[in-house]
């Protein structure tokens, strides 16, 4: 089992193009191995992992799981292909729409953007989570009664958006709430009761 | 004969409530699960090479590569070598392959070569004297007609009005037969007129049609008392839908299919699959749980579903997952057509509008496309219009939602709004002036809804003359816009079974689109039946169900909820047959409400719902409602509809950035059956109409021919920060509900792209002509106006 992988910072992945170049040229000559190799890079010592399928563990709604997947392998992608887990939503694939979004550690994230490699160690939370016992969570019925979803293809994305913000900031305005979803997208137009929701837990929370 | 009619205002617990949507739950636990999320074990991923050219022929392909690469199952040429590609991103090679990256792998090893042709992508007023008649059909437009999948009937009257330029011999009828062309197609050829003169004249991208007019247009214009010119339009924009256009086919034997599509048509899809995958339609199931959106564009299997069965039929028949990535979907999956115009309107001081004359042009794709229902809404007496359809290669138009009506709503509404505003008019009073010249049936909706509108937005007191509501750089102005639509309601069969221990299932082969179609169906039967709407089981989306009619054109609740009505009465009057001796009265005389059949004079003398069904029997009873069925009236459904639409904007004059502040829907849709899902229509539209007002386009790049923002990042839809205040108020009472139901899909969204153009229009002063209505282009306006 590899061991976590080192965040990239927010700059730059940790490998500079040239040091890239490097890299691959190594890969192709070498023999593929299962797991990873370590190279020197700039003076640093950096992880390859593949070509090929390599061992991956996720931990998703408390439960630990073991998979087989490419190293380009997104978390959305895990959790949808591997794990069945298809409430998170691939839609723009690429951070624009948070059709996607889950909780890693408590924060909100892409999963389309976030690989399967780097979510290692980190406990995951997809909307399939949030409904306990049968019950929907506060905030799903409050999307359910305001009438929030059309097609509802976006509907998780934004459940998951919604209870993430609300947990992190309860005293948040109505305006606050506005700005910090602008990260999901609905095509059927839904906004008219995401607005209601989030009016809903602001006047509770006032 | 049963009263089939729906019940009186008193009778009706359940219709015309405010009721939650009955997928809601599943919905917002994830648990809904759509096509892209099948994921059946063995499950083959499915990827295609696309065209990087905008128009090429096909000179060689080379699959050897990705044959032998190790996890690759299937590869199929969609497109074979000599054949032309008429768009960027239309497909020439699909593989299937054990997982996605191998799949990606895969396509990159295929090496095609092309021969680029000269393309044409933009839709720009077209040159003078470009545009022709169209001619005789040559054998190499039949064939790029068959590339294109242009439907076998548009192409066999093309044939019948523009005849051919060869001679339609056996063996050529044989080798368009083995490239696609139907049975209907080789008879138009057969009776086709034959021009072999006309055979090398190049085609034109521009067609003309034939002008049309109406009255006496030159006299009215040489008569009118003012006259307003001016130049008004949209673009191609995309449905975007959320989950991308795709399927996964799978072979359960050797001439059996199962097909998960994400359609807005599943009793329709395996009759558009039998010709080209060679079996008959009766051996396809298809099958689908939710659809992420359509709009208008999910009606066919489209070549990807086609290839990729073809694709399963190599590997064995395991499944073959082919969902378009986001690029794709964007480029090829949907466009709705442009349509722009330059106006003329004429009319008198007092505001009466007596004469309208258009030159419009606009492009769907390689079919080219037809004129928008201009003027739109208003039957002007005097008309002079013409249309040119650009034919170009930014890939293939398809319906989006209201086809071609919120196009004719910008042109027309933005023509007439510029009249009011060159006679310092209103525009509620000028287009209550003008009211007459709409459809007789309508007139008294859209003043009553005028009415209610103007008093919802505050219209009296905010609305200020063009240019006069300036403080600083922040220009307010309000807008309006008027529109319709038909309705009416599809063909629908609906299975209705009681069974003998209470227990209630309906079958249908529709869909719901997100437009609450299945809540529609089980309001309606539960309603009827006096039962609650958990107490039965309803089963859509799959071919073993009765079919129903495509959700396309606001037809499905008027198709859904007729067929549903008769099956209830039909299945509640057969199980009081049954019960009436126990309850010692005659059929007639009983009812069945809150889960009770009774005597209707006498509530004592009842049973409850499971007691009753006991009656039934050893068999459960099932009945077949149908729509349309004019052995059993009144029809239930109903077309024509008016809406009104207004929006409040502040535009920053020194930015060129346009926010709605605020927007008024007023609609008419007949007999609502559910309030909340009606009301949730019309602030969708809304929102959509300001996605497209301020935001879509599909822009394409002049020289590659292909579309420079196919991602969500630059094709920007409307966010949560940019929706105002919606208000939407439905018009309900003895006349609208008398009218039956209609659908509600099309008509709200066709007004908020007009309205808010001449907001802007009103704020700045200015007419900013084209939607999307972009800080550069009302820059642009403004800029004309000052150097003006």
């Amino acid at each position: 089992m590899p061991d976590d992988v080192k965040k990239p910072t927010e700059e730059s992945s940790g490998v500079s193009r040239r040091d890239f170049l490097k890299i691959s040229s190594i890969s192709a000559a070498a023999v593929p191995l299962i797991g990873t190799r370590v190279v020197e890079a700039a003076g640093t010592p950096v992880k390859v992992y593949g070509p090929g399928r390599v061992p991956v563990e996720l931990t998703v709604n408390g439960k630990k799981h073991s998979l087989q997947v490419e190293p380009r392998v997104t978390l959305l992608e895990a959790l949808r292909d591997s794990l069945d887990l298809t409430g998170s939503k691939r839609v723009c694939d690429r951070a624009e729409c948070g059709a996607c979004t889950v909780m890693m550690d408590n924060k909100i994230v892409y999963a389309c953007s976030v690989l399967a490699l780097e979510a290692q160690g980190k406990q995951i939370t997809t909307v399939e989570a949030l409904m306990q016992g049968g019950k929907l969570h506060p905030v799903q019925q409050a999307f359910m009664d305001h009438d929030a979803s059309q097609c509802g293809f976006c509907t998780p994305g934004f459940v998951v958006a919604t209870k993430a913000f609300l947990d992190k900031h309860p005293k948040a305005t109505a305006e606050d709430i506005r700005r910090g979803m602008s990260g999901n997208l609905c095509r059927c137009g839904t906004y008219h009761g995401i607005q209601k929701v989030i009016a809903q837990f602001t006047q509770k929370g006032a | 004969m049963p009263d089939y009619s729906w019940p009186q205002p008193e009778n009706r617990n359940l219709i015309g409530k405010r009721i939650s949507r009955v997928d809601s739950p599943v919905k917002v636990s994830g648990r809904a699960k759509y096509t892209y999320d099948y994921n059946p074990t063995g499950m083959l991923y499915g990827k295609i090479l696309r065209s990087p050219h905008a128009k090429a022929k096909i000179v060689s392909i080379d699959t050897s590569a990705a044959e032998k690469m190790p996890g690759v199952k299937a590869v199929q040429i969609a497109q074979k070598v000599g054949s032309t590609v008429q768009w960027a991103g239309d497909e020439v090679v699909a593989v299937a392959a054990i997982d996605e990256a191998t799949a990606e792998d895969a396509i990159r090893a295929i090496k095609v070569t092309y021969q680029p042709l000269p393309h044409l992508v933009s839709d720009a007023e077209p040159p003078a004297g470009a545009a022709e008649m169209p001619g005789p059909l040559s054998f190499d437009d039949l064939e790029d007609m068959l590339d294109n999948q242009v439907r076998p009937r548009e192409m066999a009257e093309q044939i019948q009005q523009y005849g051919i330029t060869f001679k339609p011999d056996d063996k050529t009828l044989e080798g368009l037969k083995s490239d696609g062309a139907s049975d209907d197609v080789l008879a138009a050829l057969r009776a086709a007129a034959v021009h072999e003169d006309a055979v090398s004249k190049p085609k034109s991208n521009y067609s003309k049609a034939a002008a049309q007019t109406q009255g006496e247009p030159d006299k009215a214009f040489s008569d009118a008392e003012i006259v307003s010119e001016g130049i008004y339009g949209a673009p191609v924009i995309t449905h975007c839908c959320l989950e991308s256009h795709g399927a996964t086919p799978e072979w359960t034997d050797d001439d059996h299919l199962m097909v998960h599509i994400s359609t807005q048509n599943v009793s329709g899809i395996a009759g558009q699959m039998a010709d080209p995958i060679g079996i008959p339609a009766a051996n396809i199931r298809v099958h689908q749980d939710h659809v992420g959106g359509g709009f208008g564009s999910k009606f066919g299997p489209d070549r990807w579903t086609i290839v990729a069965t073809q694709l399963s039929k190599k590997a064995g028949g395991k499944p073959v997952r082919m969902m378009l990535e986001r690029n794709s979907e964007l480029e090829v999956a949907g466009c709705r057509p442009s349509a722009y115009a330059r106006v003329k309107v004429a009319a008198k001081k007092d505001g009466t509008i007596t004469g309208w004359q258009s030159q419009s042009w606009g492009t769907g794709g390689p079919g080219g496309g037809g004129m928008p229902p201009i003027p739109y809404v208003f039957n002007i007496p005097n008309q002079r219009k013409e249309h040119t359809a650009i034919h170009n290669n930014i890939g293939p138009a398809r319906a989006w939602r209201a086809p071609n009506h919120p196009q004719a709503a910008v042109i027309t509404m933005g023509a007439l709004e510029d009249v009011a505003a060159k006679l310092n008019m209103d525009p509620v009073d000028f287009f209550l002036k003008n009211i007459e010249l709409t459809t007789k049936d309508r007139q008294n909706v859209y003043r009553e809804e005028l009415a209610i509108a103007s008093d919802l937005m505050g219209w009296k007191n905010k609305w200020k003359p063009r240019g006069q509501n300036v403080s600083g750089n922040v220009a307010r102005g309000l807008g309006l816009s008027v529109h319709t639509w038909g309705g009416r309601g599809h063909a629908s069969d609906c299975d209705l079974t009681l069974h003998p221990d209470g227990s209630v299932d309906i079958k249908m082969g529709t869909q719901d689109i997100g437009t609450g179609t299945r809540t529609t169906i089980l309001i309606v039967a539960a309603d009827t039946l006096g039962i609650p709407m958990d107490a039965i089981n309803l089963f859509i989306g799959d071919t073993l169900y009765p079919p129903s009619g495509g959700s396309g054109g606001s037809t499905t609740p008027g198709g859904v909820s007729s067929s549903t009505r008769r099956a209830a009465v039909d299945a509640r009057d057969a199980l009081f047959e049954k019960v009436a001796p126990a309850l010692n009265a005659q059929p007639a005389d009983l009812e069945s409400v809150n889960g009770t059949v009774r005597v209707k004079s006498d509530h004592n003398r009842s049973l409850s719902w499971k007691q009753a069904c006991s009656k039934l029997g050893a068999m459960p009873l099932t009945v077949r409602g149908k729509n349309p069925d004019k052995s059993k009236p009144p029809d239930l459904t109903n077309s024509g509809v008016g809406g009104v639409g207004m929006a409040e904007v502040e535009v920053d004059t020194d930015t060129g950035v346009v926010k709605v502040k605020k927007m008024v829907a007023v609609q008419d849709c007949g007999l609502i059956i559910d309030l909340k899902m009606a009301e949730s229509s019309c602030y969708g539209a809304m929102v959509m109409g300001i996605s497209y007002a301020l935001f879509e386009e599909k822009v394409m790049d002049q020289a590659t021919g292909r579309m420079l923002n196919p991602n969500m990042e630059f094709y920007r839809l409307a966010g949560l920060n940019d929706i105002p205040e919606l208000v939407v108020h439905m018009m309900t009472g003895k006349s609208y509900d008398e009218r039956g139901v209609i659908g509600l899909g099309e008509p709200p969204v066709v007004s908020p792209g007009a309205a808010i153009s001449n907001a802007v229009a009103n704020a700045t002063g200015v007419r900013v002509p084209f939607l999307p209505l972009t800080p550069d282009r009302v820059l642009a306006a403004l800029g004309q106006k000052a150097g003006a």
